[in-house]
């Protein structure tokens, strides 16, 4: 029985995403990538359907849903605003991991019913100027205050809508002595926080997540601290689920390419009908290309699944887990842009132009930002040290 | 069994700590293993003790004490006395 009721959570949500991306993220797609604005309406229209929580247990409020069901609402709103989608995966990325390691602690578990009445919206600050971009190193520290509370003071490069997020997840170092590696999750709110902006927003793509650095101070109980020490929600959370719904979207967003060259073909087939279409034939090597991409990031999907199931999600932790989900992370970073930029060929001129049905630009900048969040060039650099002891890959 | 171990963390751990200043059950990684230097750290154990881990034992787990590297070994190897 929890089987079909949980099918039908997943399909109501499905439902309200899909038409949060239709009638909402898409036509506001163009203006918000143009002027590299939040996309407020499409976040507030999934904070009224109750998708910001729908990871969240029922039993605290939530909406109940599957993994699988949120990786496929990025990709829904990654087919129409790849902004729109990457705002919504950070923000689940959070929810997920507070989910899966709050242990029991009697304030996540508050704060998760809080996110779910308000329908909170959670951004990320683990980056960090100084530590060479390894997430795995802080600089900053859970400091000592007064009145019993802490603080903090962070130097981030980019904190994504940070200026448009109610609470953050910051990462410091569990104390002031701590090393650089014995890392916690504190989530702070955004009443207790000052952010100093630094630094301009204006990308090439993914420009509706106005992710801007900021120097982060703020102050927080000792109940904000996740319990679970954060190099192992790193290792069975964060960094999986980062990758399984970031490659979601980057699919949509190729998807979405794909069906505009699909659309051009056809247009142009029905203008000439039977004559030779060399964008046709394009097309058919453009839908290898994207079967590929779909191939590896439904079959991540599925291994984080049965490594999830299985009893303290022990092979979550082995070397194995790390090169599998690091695997997918350069995967599909590499073939959501290539993708885009075949379909741009399919299309040629009207593809490349910015006001078409068939434009295809704004699809090839977003894509083309999934290499650098998390340089791959670091995750080569980690996977060669785990390759080096790794047996069964 | 440990002195070799501690060795090897002088060698390879690049902890700022001395190894004989840790216990058998100090978190390596809050005494500053990186995962990088870890990774030395397994080598370095595989050709010590001419054992090789298999995946379901090279877990965050398996190494985050010089006693936890020791039971690790010990368990490859069948030497009870670790």
């Amino acid at each position: 029985m929890s089987v079909g009721v949980s099918a039908s959570l997943d399909l109501a949500f499905l439902a309200a995403v899909r038409r949060v991306a239709d009638e909402v993220a898409a036509p506001n797609a163009i203006d918000v990538d143009r002027d590299a604005r939040f996309p407020d309406e499409t976040i507030d229209a999934l904070r009224a359907e109750g998708a910001l929580a729908a990871f969240v247990p029922p039993e605290l409020g939530g909406g109940g849903v599957s993994f699988r069901a949120l990786a496929e609402g990025c990709f829904e709103l990654g087919r129409r605003c790849g902004a729109s989608a990457m705002v919504f995966a950070m923000h689940q990325i959070q929810v997920v991991s507070m989910v899966r390691h709050l242990d029991g602690a009697p304030w996540f578990e508050s704060y998760l019913g809080e996110l779910a009445r308000e329908g909170r919206l959670v951004a990320s600050v683990t980056s960090e100027v100084g530590t060479g971009g390894d997430v795995g190193r802080s600089v900053a520290a859970v400091e000592p205050g007064e009145g019993g509370l802490f603080t903090l003071e962070k130097q981030a490069p980019t904190v994504s809508y940070g200026e448009y997020a109610d609470d953050l997840f910051v990462t410091l170092r569990r104390a002031p002595d701590a090393e650089p590696g014995d890392q916690v999750l504190v989530l702070v709110r955004k009443a207790d926080l000052e952010l100093e902006p630094k630094g301009t927003w204006d990308p090439m793509g993914m420009r509706g997540t106005c992710s801007p650095g900021f120097v982060v101070r703020g102050s927080f109980a000792a109940e904000q601290v996740l319990p679970t020490p954060f190099p192992r929600v790193s290792m069975e959370s964060m960094v999986p689920v980062s990758h399984i719904l970031w490659s979601h979207l980057w699919l949509g967003i190729a998807t979405d390419a794909f069906d505009r060259a699909r659309a051009f073909v056809r247009a142009a087939a029905k203008q000439k009908p039977g004559q030779p279409l060399p964008a046709a034939q394009r097309l058919s090597h453009l839908m290898s290309q994207l079967s590929l991409l779909r191939a590896e990031v439904a079959s991540g999907l599925t291994d984080f699944e049965e490594a999830s199931a299985s009893p303290n999600r022990e092979p979550l932790s082995t070397m194995a887990a790390a090169l599998r989900f690091n695997n997918l992370k350069i995967a599909a970073s590499e073939q959501a842009p290539r993708v885009c930029q075949d379909a741009m060929t399919v299309c040629g001129i009207v593809g490349f132009k910015n006001d078409t049905p068939f434009s295809i630009g704004r699809h090839l900048r977003d894509t083309m930002s999934a290499v650098l969040m998390v340089s791959n060039d670091r995750i080569h650099e980690s996977n060669a040290g785990l390759l080096l002891i790794a047996k069964d890959v | 069994m440990t002195a070799a171990i501690r060795q090897i963390l002088r060698d390879h751990g690049r902890l700022p700590v001395d190894p004989d200043d840790l216990a058998d059950d100090a978190d390596l990684y809050q005494a500053g293993l990186t995962s990088h230097a870890s990774v030395n750290v397994m080598l370095a154990v595989e050709d010590t003790f001419d054992t090789e881990f298999p995946d379901e034992m090279l877990t965050r787990a398996s190494f985050e004490s010089i006693g936890a590297i020791a039971s690790a070994v010990g368990r490859l190897t069948g030497d009870a006395a670790a």
